[in-house]
Parts: structure tokens; C-alpha cells; sequence
């Protein structure tokens, strides 16, 4: 059994993790509100975007853009969107998870697959592969639409020159604060937006300025912005309430071994001394002889 | 003019403004064009400038900077990178800014450096419409 210093100092050093774990979990909390609240911000603006592009691709054929053109598929680039910090549970895992799973299932097409990483976490983790063309890392701690559009330029601009003829947008979907799971959309070629059925009522009588192909090559761009900067914020608010809830569990944990190495020091410090009384007892006894 | 518009104007940070409006003027891509009450279904590109509109008889002016509008029944919304009003725009910014842009456009023009030249530009253009909101003009 464990000498009475041993367990004390444990407990002691135990108490200190718990002390952290929750302090991270209030932080996580704080954060996920700004993010949270980010991201409904954004939420208008996407549905928005989406009515406005359903509106206007109806009367468009797809191979009249380079952006929406869809080629024989032979390299798939897969964007993968993680956090750049840790202590998160297994949110990051998952995405990678998936991003594995997808590149065996490509692969086991006779498919190529190169990889760009956004975060750092899927960076570092990836990076071993060998298959990642570009990492973006510290751009996860404050979400700037200018990053998100350098991301979506550089991947658009390696599509038109064909060094992909698919990409896929990994990341980790904001559920709730309970749940987050891993997502994967297709980002190019751009699909044309399935109509809803009420969007559309009139949609051939649009005047359109100056002509739809023109918006067209103005929207597809803005919408490959939209759709990268919509992953960052899903992400950037999942990893904060991944991080509360396996915060919150560190902190049980904790408290669980406290309990235990507790029980433990009392019951060591009793056999402490009992052993000291039958000590006495037994030098009494001797005296008494 | 009883007829009134809806006016909605959604950026990537929220929505900045809804509200009914009598008239909306904005800067759309073949120069301003003016929207009514009952204006036929559009779908406009927007550039960097200044977006009024009226409401009784008040007139009120935006900085937005690009992006597009969608009118339909009766209902006129921007979806614009950023929209800003008067009194949020930092003057000072604004007027350095514009030294900068200016700056750098001098230098793009020697250098024929084309992306620096249209971000330079672009960035031009949003200080001066800043500017231009600020002063309330």
C-alpha cells in the first residue's frame, strides 16, 4: 500500500488538475457563446446567399462556368477544417477519422488525394501522410471573412488549373452543444441549388443587372467564401462546446479519484494507527509482565 | 406614396438593417438605380458606394461595399460584405486608409503589380465612400 505522504501529495495534484479542467471548461463556455453567437449571425446571410443562388441557376446550364464544370473525377482534394488547439475530447479525431476513411474509400477507387489542411490540429496530424498541398494554421482563433477567401481563391484557382477535379469540405458540424459531428460537402464543382419550390415562383420574370452570367461569375466565388467561412464558424463553435463537455468530464473524473485516494489515505491513516495502539498495548503489556 | 418597401440589408456579421422604407437608391453595377414600391422582380450586382433611402422625410445614407440585391414583392434585399452607417464609421480610419490606398496605388502603377493594384483599388474605393458617408453627403 501506498506510504500516507504518497497519497496525500496525489490528491493534492489531482485536486490542482480538477482546478484547471474546470476553469477550461468556463473559458470553453464564455468562447462558445462569441462563437455561437457568430454563427447565427452568419445564418441569414447563408440562407439568404442560397435563395438568391437557387433563384438564379435555374435558368443557367453548368458547364457555361469553369466553377460549376464537372470533369471526369481523378484527384479529390479534401479541405479539412479542424481547430488549432487541443483538449477537445475527440472532436478532431473524428474529422480526421472521416478525412481517413474518405481517402481510403477515393484511393480504393483509383482516385488521387491531396489534402488541404485548415487548423492546426488536423495539420500536425495529417501532415504525416504526405498528401496535404497547403496548411493553413492560427487562423481558427478569430474568424475574418479575408481568411476564409484566401482559402476559397487558392482552392478555386487549383481546380481551374486542374490540379483537382473535385473538392470536398470536411469539417465538424455544430449539432448542438451536446453534439458535433463530422460533416463532408462538396465544395467544387458547384452544384447548381436544388430549387425550393416557392423561390423559384416568378424566377424567369427576374430582370437580371447586368446579365445572370455576369452575377454568376460575381456569386460563384463569393459562394465558395461563404461556404469555407460557414465551415470555420460550425468549427470554431463546435470545438468550444467539445471542449466544455470533455472539460466537464476531466473535472468529474477528478473529483471521482479524490474520492477514491481519499478513502484511501483515511483508511491507510487508520491502520496507521491501530498499529501504533497495538504498539502501545503490546510495550504495556510487556511492562506489566 | 402610401406604398411602402421592405428594405433588408444582411452582411456576413448579421443583419444590419430591416425596415420600410419609401425609396431606396443604391449603387449597382451599370451606376445608381433607384427602387420603388412595387419595383418588378431584379437581381442586381452592388460595388463599393453609398446606398440612401428615405423613410417619410428622413433620408439616410450607408457605406456598403460589395455584393448584390434581389428585389420581389415589394422586398429589396442586400447581401453586401459590409454595410455601415454614418456615425459608425471611423473618420480617422477612413482618411488614413485613403493615404495608404493611395500610396500603394502609386507604387502598383510603376510596379504593374496587378493584384496589389486591384486590392489597392478596391480599398480606395471603400475609404473614399466611407469618407463620403461620414460627411453625410
Amino acid at each position: 500500500m501506498a506510504s500516507l505522504k504518497e497519497v496525500k501529495v496525489k490528491i493534492g495534484a489531482v485536486k490542482k488538475t480538477a482546478q484547471i479542467t474546470k476553469a477550461m471548461n468556463m473559458v470553453a463556455a464564455a468562447k462558445l457563446r462569441g462563437a455561437q453567437t457568430k454563427m447565427e449571425n452568419f445564418r441569414p446571410y447563408t440562407e439568404k446567399f442560397n435563395a438568391a443562388m437557387g433563384n438564379l441557376s435555374g435558368n443557367m446550364e453548368a458547364g457555361q462556368f469553369p466553377l460549376m464544370e464537372a470533369r471526369e473525377v481523378k484527384t479529390v482534394e479534401l479541405v479539412v477544417v479542424t481547430s488549432d488547439r487541443g483538449l477537445c475530447g475527440s472532436f478532431n479525431a473524428n474529422i480526421i477519422k472521416l478525412t481517413e476513411r474518405l481517402t481510403r474509400q477515393y484511393e480504393a477507387a483509383g482516385k488521387k488525394v491531396s489534402l488541404v489542411c485548415v487548423g492546426k490540429k488536423g495539420n500536425s496530424i495529417l501532415r504525416k501522410t504526405g498528401k496535404v498541398r497547403k496548411g493553413y494554421t492560427d487562423i481558427m482563433g478569430n474568424f475574418q471573412m479575408f481568411n476564409a477567401r484566401a482559402i476559397a481563391q487558392e482552392v478555386a484557382a487549383n481546380f481551374l488549373a486542374g490540379g483537382a477535379d473535385e473538392v470536398r469540405l470536411v469539417y465538424g458540424k455544430f449539432k448542438s452543444v451536446a453534439s458535433q459531428v463530422p460533416a463532408e460537402e462538396v465544395l467544387l464543382p458547384v452544384q447548381p441549388a436544388e430549387q425550393s419550390a416557392g423561390a423559384h415562383a416568378g424566377g424567369a420574370d427576374y430582370i437580371y443587372e447586368p446579365t445572370p452570367a455576369d452575377i454568376m461569375e460575381v456569386l460563384l466565388p463569393l459562394y465558395l467564401n461563404v461556404m469555407v467561412y460557414h465551415a470555420m464558424l460550425e468549427v470554431g463553435a463546435s470545438e468550444h462546446a467539445a471542449r466544455m463537455t470533455a472539460m466537464d468530464n476531466a473535472t468529474k473524473a477528478c473529483k471521482d479519484i479524490i474520492h477514491n485516494l481519499t478513502l484511501l489515505y483515511n483508511k491507510a491513516r487508520q491502520a496507521g494507527i491501530t498499529n501504533d495502539l497495538m504498539d502501545i498495548v503490546g510495550g504495556a503489556e510487556a511492562l506489566r509482565g | 406614396m402610401a406604398e411602402k418597401l421592405k428594405l433588408e440589408i444582411v452582411t456576413p456579421k448579421g443583419a444590419v438593417l430591416s425596415d420600410e422604407v419609401d425609396i431606396v437608391t443604391a449603387p449597382g453595377f451599370g451606376g445608381e438605380f433607384g427602387v420603388l414600391a412595387n419595383h418588378a422582380p431584379m437581381l442586381s450586382t452592388i460595388k463599393i458606394g453609398t446606398l440612401s433611402y428615405r423613410k417619410g422625410d428622413r433620408q439616410e445614407l450607408l457605406m456598403v461595399s460589395g455584393g448584390f440585391c434581389e428585389v420581389s414583392n415589394n422586398k429589396l434585399t442586400f447581401l453586401v460584405e459590409s454595410a455601415e452607417r454614418g456615425g459608425d464609421i471611423d473618420v480617422d480610419r477612413a482618411l488614413k486608409a485613403k493615404e495608404r490606398a493611395e500610396k500603394r496605388l502609386a507604387q502598383a502603377q510603376s510596379q504593374a503589380e496587378n493584384i496589389n493594384r486591384t486590392r489597392a483599388e478596391a480599398a480606395l474605393q471603400r475609404a473614399l465612400a466611407r469618407l463620403k458617408v461620414a460627411k453625410g453627403q
